[in-house]
Order: structure tokens, then sequence, then C-alpha cells
């Protein structure tokens, strides 16, 4: 089977935005400023109702992790996967990969690290999905 | 007479693996044994609420009323996720206070099966043929496994590296927990695995999630658990054996996540959990130390250790020296899961908790056997549903 030619490319959610330095972008709330990366209807914090957007930080910290062993059917495991807080503000979680996005087993909790994206899928029709990971700022961390 | 409300019967199936019986069997089995363990009958209940995740849009509770008695009485179908149990005995509590009704019914059932991994089908790789984005993060493809898991080992485990991370807590500790916990069921015939595991036998097991390995999760199980209860009144003019059987339920809460700046991607086991804690002992009048036994909501054994702290078992920040020092072991100061916990006993999600209260009245009654905690007046018994729901039970002993 020949992989389709890549056409277009799409970021995998929303909350990523693409380009020459992707970002994740969050939904603030105008009332108290809670970061949501998900479609609001209001702010879960505040009951406010109007929210703009705001470009998160690339960098961050782990907070917490898994190493993913038995998964659900059709998802590669180990996998790694990790809640970081963003410098600047926003909680998001991801998987904890190298800089191309191979997974790596393992991390430590308070290991900096930063974004990365990677192609994650090609559909039939040759659009090209790509995901975000985080991977340790030093190089060696958290094997 | 007061106004408070008490458990006059209860029952649980021993939770194991039925594919022989459905779920109103096992309804049924649970419902008539809490009638007759009460010495009433269907004919003086006044209120049903029956609990079930798998079969929440099924009419449980009219389906149950055919097999036991179709009194036309009020019925309820509650899913709360794993809080479902103590949800369905909450509002046959509420009732009771409300003084709509003298005696009431809850139930609480499920049949899971061997069904692997909870949500496993679900969450499952599945790419669309065509990328088009849905849901409310605009996915194009299936999220699970590329950013992060939403899965409920690899949930219950991040909570556990959280506190781990911020206090203090080895693999070998959470590992204790398990050990406890499956030493306990030896003790108790109405669980589903009765195995002891040395500890180095759970630190070897398959991996599961990091830190849990597999005996430091719960399976899934079929039962079923019921209580009845009945208000101070109607109590006062039952028998003396009645009476003195009676447990009273002095604190009832059910509490849901307030917004953290965490949870919109990582579900909040810990603040629901302390502020049901708080309001359940503010309601009560005693304290932790008071409590003689503690069913808590250990699905794995990363959960049983944040509960310790969440329910303020511990110090705050104290769960691995609560674990060193055995605290939670049936011969310890606070005897945790002396049922064998979820993590033996099983979890059949909508009989969870109902199935804690059973097992924390039946202390206090003095009737739990082998596995009686001598002279207990006071437990708690707590779960929680992720989305998240928690129920926390404060149950002492009739002073008749």
């Amino acid at each position: 089977m020949t992989e389709p030619t890549v056409v277009r490319v799409v970021p995998m959610v929303d909350y990523l935005v693409l380009g020459d330095a992707p970002r994740l972008v969050a939904n603030a709330c105008d009332g108290c400023g809670a970061l949501y990366l998900d479609r609001r209807n209001g702010c879960g914090r505040c009951s406010g109702r109007a929210f703009s957007k705001q470009v998160l930080g690339t960098r961050g910290t782990v907070v917490s992790f898994t190493v993913v062993h038995r998964a659900a059917p059709g998802v590669p495991a180990p996998f790694t996967s990790a809640v970081v807080a963003l410098d600047g503000g926003g909680v998001v979680k991801a998987n904890v990969v190298d800089p191309d996005g191979s997974p790596r087993v393992g991390v430590d909790c308070g290991t900096e690290v930063e974004l990365v994206t990677y192609a994650v899928a090609t559909d039939g029709e040759g659009t090209e999905a790509v995901g975000f990971g985080f991977t340790p700022v030093r190089a060696g961390v958290g094997a | 007479m007061s106004d408070a409300v008490w458990i006059l019967g209860a029952h649980m199936t021993r939770f194991s693996r039925y594919p022989h019986l459905d779920t109103i069997d096992l309804a049924a089995e649970a419902a008539f044994g809490a009638l007759d363990d009460a010495g009433v009958t269907m004919a003086d209940i006044a209120v049903l609420a029956t609990g079930t995740m798998y079969e929440a849009s099924g009419g449980i509770a009219q389906r149950l009323l055919k097999q036991v008695g179709q009194t036309g009485v009020p019925a309820y179908n509650v899913a709360n996720a794993c809080a479902t149990g103590a949800s369905a005995v909450r509002i046959a509590h509420t009732h009771i206070k409300a003084g709509e009704a003298e005696l009431a019914l809850a139930v609480g059932v499920e049949q899971m099966g061997k069904v692997g991994l909870l949500g496993g089908d679900r969450m499952a790789r599945n790419d669309a043929e065509r990328f088009e984005p849905s849901g409310r993060d605009g996915a194009v493809v299936g999220i699970e496994g590329r950013l992060g898991t939403l899965m409920m080992p690899g949930t219950f485990a991040q909570a556990g590296t959280d506190y781990a991370h911020r206090h203090g807590v080895s693999r070998e500790q959470f590992a204790m927990v398990a050990e406890k916990n499956h030493a306990h069921s030896a003790l108790n015939p109405l669980s589903q695995y009765r195995t002891v595991f040395s500890l180095d036998e759970i630190l070897a097991a398959e991996m599961i999630a990091y830190p849990n390995t597999k005996p430091m999760c719960c399976p899934t199980s079929d039962g079923a658990a019921a209580v009845v209860l009945v208000s101070d009144a109607r109590l006062q003019r039952m028998s003396l054996e009645q009476r003195r059987r009676a447990v009273k339920i002095s604190a009832s809460v059910l509490t849901t996540d307030p917004w953290t700046e965490s949870a919109p991607v990582a579900h909040d086991i810990n603040t629901l959990t302390r502020r049901a804690a708080d309001q359940a002992y503010e309601a009560a009048g005693i304290g932790p130390s008071d409590l003689d036994l503690v069913e808590l909501h250990d699905c794995f054994a990363t959960a049983e250790v944040v509960h310790y702290d969440n329910l303020r078992l511990c110090e705050e920040g104290g769960a691995a020296d609560f674990i060193e020092k055995r605290a939670g072991w049936r011969d310890g100061p606070t005897p945790v899961n002396v049922s064998g916990g979820l993590l033996s006993k099983g979890h059949p999600v909508g009989a969870t908790g109902v199935a804690n209260l059973y097992e924390v009245a039946t202390h206090l009654r003095g009737e739990a056997g082998d596995r009686q905690i001598p002279d207990a007046k006071v437990g708690l018994a707590h779960v929680i549903g992720i989305g998240s729901t928690c129920g926390v039970h404060i149950l002492e002993r009739s002073g008749r």
C-alpha cells in the first residue's frame, strides 16, 4: 500500500495553530481569565460568557505523568502521557516525545519541556494531520 | 424524635461474574435481601432509587419493580459514573428528609462482564478515511494515545504521580496499598477475589499504567447491593430488634468538581473529595480520628493514597507515612477497605456506592464475621465518579 501524497496539512485539534512557529491558543474568559482549550458556552469558574483568544507559551513543566502500557485497541504502547503547566499560564495534556515526535518512555514530574509538532496521520485524500507533544528541554532528562 | 435517617436493612450479592444471570436478577436479589433484613416488604416502601451506569437508559427501576412488586411508587433511574450507587442512596435519603417518605429503597447494580479496559472500545484507534474536525476540540483524528490518555488507569495514575511529586510516595508504597487490600479480601466471602499477593508479586506484575500494575487496578465485576432507609419517627414505632440493628446516617454528602486550573485537561479527584469530607465531618459532628473503619474509592492503588489525604485520614502530605505505619491495615488505627476494596472485592460500577454502605453498616452491627472490626461504632464510605462526583456517607452504630 502506498501512502497518499500530502496535498493539505491541518492541525490535529483546533487549539493548535500551525505556521512557522506553531502555538497553542486558548479561549480566555474575559471575566476571570480562566483558560480553556475546548469550545465554550460559558466559564466554569465564574459563569462569564465572553472569551478572547490567548496564545499560550511553548515551554512548561510536567506536573503529572503516567506511562500507559496497556492501551485501548489499536493505540500503540507504551507511551507517556503528561499534564504540563505552561509558563505564563494554561495547562495541557499531551504525550512526551522526542523532538521528531517519536515516543519517549518515562519522564519525571518537574521536568522542563517544550512544544514540538509532528505529522501523526494522513487520510485517504492526502490531508495530513499535525499533532503536538512535549519534549524535555535538556536531552536525556527523564529517559 | 429527630430528623435522622437510618439504614434499616442492607444486603449485597457476592461481587463476581454472573454470565447466566441478568441485571434484574442481581438487583432483585439485593432488593429482596435488604427488605428481608429490614423486616419490611415492598408494600411499606414509598420510593425507589435504582442506580446503574450501563443500563441507565433502560428503565431499570421500573423493570425491577415488575419483579419485586409493582406498588406504583415513584421510582428513579440513577446514573452518576462510579458515584451512581451513592447518588441513589442520597435520593432515597433526601425523600425521607423532605418528609415525603418514611421508608425508601435504594439499589445499585451493574453487570459488566469481562470487558477489559473500561471505555477501551470508545477510545480505540479508528481514524476516519477523510479527516473532518469534530467535537469541542475540533479533533480530526482520535486523540487517545496521541494527546496523552483519557482512560481510567492513566487518569488515576497521573493523580498518583502528581501527589508523589508534591509529597513523596514511592512505587513500593503505592504497591503496599494493594498488598493490604488483597490481604483484607481473604477474609471477605463476598469479595470477587480472595488472593493474597506479596509486595514483590505486585511490583513484578504486568504494568498497566505506571505506577499501577495489574493487582493495583480494580477488576470489572457483576453484582448488586441495596439498602432500606427509614425515618427516625417510623423507626421509633418498630421492634426493639429493628431499632437495635438500625445504623444512623450521620452525614450524606454529594459534591461535584469545582474549577481548578488543571481540571479541564486532567480530572480533579481531590478538591471535591476534600469538600465532601469536610461537609460530612461538619454534619456528623465527628472528626477523622473518630472513625473505626473507612471504605474509600480505591479503583486504583494510587487513588487510595491521595484519598488518605483528601479524607483527612493522615496529616496533609502525610500519605506515605500513613502507609509505612500500616495505619490502614485492619489492625491499625484507621482500618481502610477491610472488605478488600474495589481492588479485590470488585467494582460493579453502579453497585459500589451501596455496597460500601453495606460493608460499614455490617461492621457497626457487629455482624461482619471473620473480618469484623471489633467494637466498631463509626465508619465512613466514600466513592468518586469521574466527571466528577464525590459521595461521602458517615454511619454510626445505634445506641439503643
